[in-house]
């Protein structure tokens, strides 16, 4: 049997609940992101800025936790901050942090097939 | 003010009174007249016309919000958006409260630019971020908020009278349209 909260993880959602990303307030950069896959794509390729504009406002974690419903991301994400990151670095620890989930979760709707 | 097809051409003393009511709206008809050197009766007239025609859309007041003590951030926004959806992008901005003026404006890209009123910074980016960047077509958002205003008018320098059409012939409510003075 498949497991629902991992699926739940890897969803796409609607339009209006997706992460729209932006540098500073309301300064929206014309990036969002409607998955977890595309959120890890979007990392790659937005202004550093805009990651440290989120993930200082706790945006990351709260997309995560609440949309996406994944509060193992979410925790994941909070301790990002407590290291301080910021450009490229941040850019990097990012992506490896959401890269890192979306392979667990993957190998676990495969594993379970 | 000259009548052809349904449609009349503002004169010199039409311009005038709208320079006066937008001066004051709540000054009479006999003041304005005093001061055109015309009739209290032919200023009646032609506001009444011009309420008819839709050039005088309404009478409002204007509010200092500092001195009333109303804390709002004030943000001017411009919207790059896809030219096929601009059109509804700006209709959909145009029916919620908190925006207070819509423009669109063609340079480089086509844009749309509003204003808008928030209680502070935060609940402005959080409308910003899931009312106007979710809209099918917006491409990129630039907010610069207000920090302080030195200007504000409702005053439009009527200076080349054009030929209208009548925009709003119903009128429902006797005292519709009326300054407060004349009610």
């Amino acid at each position: 049997m498949k497991n629902e909260a991992e699926i739940k993880a890897l969803k796409t959602v609607p339009r209006e609940k997706a992460f729209y990303f932006f540098t500073s307030i309301g300064n929206y950069t014309g990036e969002n992101a409607s998955s977890l896959r595309e959120f890890m794509e979007k990392i790659k390729i937005v202004d550093a800025k805009s990651l440290e504009f989120h993930l200082y406002r706790g945006d990351f974690e709260k997309w995560t936790a609440e949309v996406l419903e994944n509060t193992r991301l979410a925790e994941d994400i909070k301790r990002l901050k407590n290291a301080s990151l910021t450009g490229e670095s941040l850019r990097n620890e990012l992506y490896a942090t959401v890269a890192k989930e979306l392979k667990r979760l993957t190998n676990l709707i495969l594993t379970s097939e | 003010m000259k009548f052809k097809n349904n449609s009349f051409r503002l004169d010199s003393t039409d311009i005038k009174i709208l320079e006066l009511l937008q001066e004051d709206a709540r000054q009479t008809y006999t003041a304005i007249g005093k001061r055109l050197g015309i009739a209290h009766s032919t200023v009646y007239d032609r506001v009444r016309r011009m309420e008819k025609y839709g050039i005088i859309k309404k009478y409002t007041t204007l509010v200092d919000t500092e001195k009333a003590g109303v804390k709002t951030v004030t943000a001017i926004m411009t919207i790059y958006t896809d030219p096929k959806e601009s059109e509804k992008v700006a209709e959909k901005l145009s029916k919620i409260p908190q925006v207070l003026e819509v423009y669109t404006s063609l340079s480089e890209e086509l844009q749309i630019i509003a204003k808008v009123a928030a209680e502070n910074q935060e609940s402005l980016h959080e409308f910003i971020a899931t009312t106007v960047a979710p809209l099918q077509g917006v491409l990129r958002i630039k907010t610069s908020i207000i920090t302080k205003k030195f200007k504000e008018t409702q005053h439009l320098i009527v200076n080349d009278p054009k030929e209208l059409t009548p925009t709003n012939s119903k009128i429902t409510n006797k005292n519709e349209g009326k300054s407060a003075s004349e009610k």
